[in-house]
């Protein structure tokens, strides 16, 4: 390697490392963010044409404009901002670790120069008696001591929270692996809905944008749909399906989902999403024939002509599940023997014997409309979401204790000075300077007048 | 009384503190300063109250389908501006600088009175969607952090103002007057750093608490939902910020510029996607 290639090697990587790079990809990842909020992500090309212009919408698209958090500038950034956190963690790494896991014990010359908390004190008696005592004090006050002993100095070294230094470490790693996780759900999770109708199973996904039909190895049934509303209004209140999980034709599980509460089976979750009617709705209707008072029940599909006791028949036309103020109501009329439409009117569920009125040989009373209805449920499979989890959970406990925990240093050293004990005492902290200060003022003041005393 | 009420009253003080706050400014009477401070508190206190009683409300109106009040733009611009209070008490009991309450109160009286003004009030049933704990989890801790960085602002503004005074007029009687009361500005400098730092945390377990929601109700942690990509850009801003703390050319002035953009990015985040933009978060449109 010559010198050349050498610098030119250290210089990307100086360049990897660098803080400002670090402050550039941030800004550059906010900014061009904003695109995305802006124009509306992953339409049809359709659906663009009739906001832009053909020549915008091919010059968007050539930009990648219409799924950018995918686009090829935009990952490339993540990967420039994954290599510059992982550079500079490394290069920065292993000083940190050396100050943890080997501090310097020993409070000498070179490294008092560089404390702005210091002071000296002189004191009399043997240094064992010195050292011994200044031990339980540093105990007392700050925390347990190391000592150590060279010529004819005793070196004392106490620290508080030294693994807070790894706590910007651990929160950098934590980005590395949300973006793991993310790429394992990408990879082999998918998403997409299914729709079920009650009573009845299903097997098959469809995934969202490809629409690609995926079989899952089980199926799900519902056995019942509901949709509640609050009094008084169309608030929806609540949607809710009992769904039960078929594996190998054996129920192995059954649960009542809602939306905020899903069902999970073999890593594939389902949550309901949505839902619609499925099919015709029939009702259940109970007529009283007039002059023989005989009553009668029957089940109608919508249009189908039901026969009636004398040869004439009827036929409901349209359902409402609100008429007016009035609640669900069916219209309907009765044909004659041979097949002539008679006019057509309306049966309310809530007044049911509102229909004598009509004054008909027929009296129709509506019991039950019965719409059945299908599920929509959104099916997502994402084996990379504990992953994800680990990382937010490192990245709170990591950026916690990098923000709000200092390590704190202090040395205490003695040396026989003109037969009497010189002691010097000095501290640094990593965060929160001024803090320390405070802190350090208040235990140089008691430590002197434990020496006088 | 009726939340109503008492949000009233809480705007009153509010408003009334912030006079005084500017007044202490121009007479510089400690005597003053000290009545603001007092109306600050006890708007908060009452403050406090009013969303419990509001609370209460939901539960008298909508039987066992009451809730916190966290869920319309209403109640969460209400309390947004508890939050800030929330903070700014914080930072007083540690810094004693009362000229900050003249940065700060605006901005929870301006969210009060826009509440109350133009927000509609009106206690709804919840739909489907919102029925969950992790609603709770998830406005508090956004709030809060939107809350430290709406301080941080306002310290900013303070520091600007300062800075640049300084600058015209560089004697060593540093700006008399009104800035006297100001903090120095490494103090001022000083504690926009700590507000971020408080904020930064905060917003981080916002957007995890936002996407375990997500993920929970709707299987996908982040489906890059306008409001979601906002949150991500703030977040962007302020470690940005944060890394920017440690290379010697970011400090002072433009660690200023950078804690204002990143709350003019905020309140983005926070109204002018609900307002301006569609995607999943849209109380805004009530």
């Amino acid at each position: 390697m010559t010198a050349k290639e050498k610098s030119f090697l250290t210089s990307v990587w100086d360049f990897l490392c660098s803080l400002k790079l670090t402050i550039t990809t941030l800004i550059l990842l906010a900014v061009t963010s904003i695109i995305g909020t802006v124009v509306q992500q992953n339409l049809s090309p359709q659906e663009y044409l009739q906001v832009y212009t053909e020549k915008t919408y091919k010059f968007l698209d050539s930009l990648q404009f219409f799924d950018m958090y995918h686009s090829w500038w935009f990952l490339s950034l993540l990967g420039l901002f994954s290599l510059n956190l992982i550079c500079c963690s490394i290069k920065r790494f292993p000083r940190v670790w050396n100050t943890v896991m080997h501090p310097q014990l020993k409070g000498d010359d070179a490294l008092f120069r560089t404390l702005s908390n210091a002071d000296e004190v002189v004191t009399g008696g043997t240094m064992d008696e010195a050292a011994g005592h200044l031990r339980s004090f540093v105990q007392k006050h700050f925390a347990g001591a190391v000592e150590t002993r060279e010529d004819d100095r005793i070196y004392l070294f106490a620290q508080k929270g030294p693994y807070a230094r790894f706590g910007v470490y651990v929160t950098h790693l934590s980005i590395l692996i949300i973006f793991v996780g993310a790429i394992i759900g990408n990879i082999w999770g998918y998403k997409g809905y299914m729709n079920v109708v009650e009573g009845t199973s299903a097997d098959t996904v469809r995934l969202f944008g490809t629409n690609e039909a995926v079989k899952l190895p089980f199926a799900v049934r519902c056995d019942r749909f509901e949709v509640s509303f609050y009094e008084g209004g169309g608030r929806p209140k609540e949607y809710v399906s009992d769904l039960v999980v078929l594996d190998g034709g054996q129920e192995v599980l059954k649960k009542t989902i809602e939306v905020n509460d899903p069902l999970s089976y073999q890593g594939i979750t389902f949550y309901q999403s949505s839902y619609g009617p499925a099919g015709e709705p029939s009702f259940k209707m109970r007529v009283r024939t007039r002059s023989t008072d005989e009553v009668n029940e029957y089940v109608a599909r919508q249009g189908e002509h039901v026969a009636l006791p004398g040869g004439r028949s009827f036929a409901v036309t349209a359902s409402t599940p609100s008429y007016d103020r009035f609640g669900p109501a069916i219209q309907m009329h009765v044909n004659t023997a041979d097949g002539q439409h008679g006019n057509p009117f309306v049966v309310l569920q809530n007044f049911p014997e509102f229909d004598a009125q009509r004054g008909d040989e027929f009296i129709f009373s509506l019991l039950e409309i019965k719409q059945r209805y299908y599920t929509g449920l959104q099916v997502a499979k994402d084996p990379g979401v504990w992953v994800v989890w680990l990382g937010c959970f490192l990245m709170i406990f990591g950026s916690l204790a990098a923000f709000f925990i200092s390590h704190r240093r202090i040395w205490v050293t003695l040396q026989p000075v003109n037969g009497k004990i010189g002691v010097r005492i000095g501290g640094s902290a990593h965060r929160n300077q001024p803090a320390f200060e405070l802190f350090f003022d208040d235990f140089k003041a008691k430590l002197k007048d434990e020496l006088k005393a | 009384m009726t939340s109503t009420q008492l949000f009233n009253a809480v705007t009153l003080a509010y408003f009334a503190s912030m006079v005084l706050f500017v007044v202490y400014l121009a007479t510089r009477s400690r005597a003053i300063a000290l009545g603001a401070n007092i109306l600050a508190y006890v708007g908060f206190v009452v403050h406090t109250a009013a969303i419990g009683v509001r609370w209460s409300e939901t539960y008298k109106l909508l039987g066992a389908d009451g809730y916190a009040p966290l869920s319309n733009l209403y109640e969460s611009v209400v309390f947004f501006s508890w939050t800030i209070l929330l903070i700014y008490i914080l930072m007083d009991l540690k810094y004693r600088q009362r000229s900050i309450g003249a940065f700060v109160l605006p901005f929870a009286f301006l969210s009060m009175t826009w509440a109350q003004l133009r927000l509609n009030d009106a206690i709804e049933p919840l739909v489907p969607a919102l029925q969950s704990n992790w609603l709770t989890y998830h406005v508090i801790t956004c709030f809060l952090g939107y809350a430290a960085f709406a301080v941080a602002c306002g310290v900013s503004i303070m520091y600007l103002i300062k800075a640049g005074r300084e600058e015209k007029s560089p004697e060593d009687s540093p700006a008399g007057g009104i800035l006297g009361l100001f903090p120095s500005t490494k103090v001022l400098d000083d504690m926009n750093y700590k507000a971020i730092m408080i904020g930064f945390p905060l917003l981080t377990l916002g957007i995890v608490t936002g996407a375990a929601w997500a993920n929970y109700a709707w299987g996908t942690y982040w489906s890059w939902d306008p409001k979601e990509t906002w949150s991500l850009i703030v977040w962007f801003i302020y470690a940005a910020f944060l890394h920017a703390r440690f290379t010697r050319g970011w400090v002072g002035k433009r660690a200023a510029w950078l804690s204002i953009i990143g709350f003019a990015a905020t309140l983005f985040c926070y109204l002018g996607v609900n307002l301006v933009l569609s995607g999943l978060h849209s109380y805004g449109g009530s």
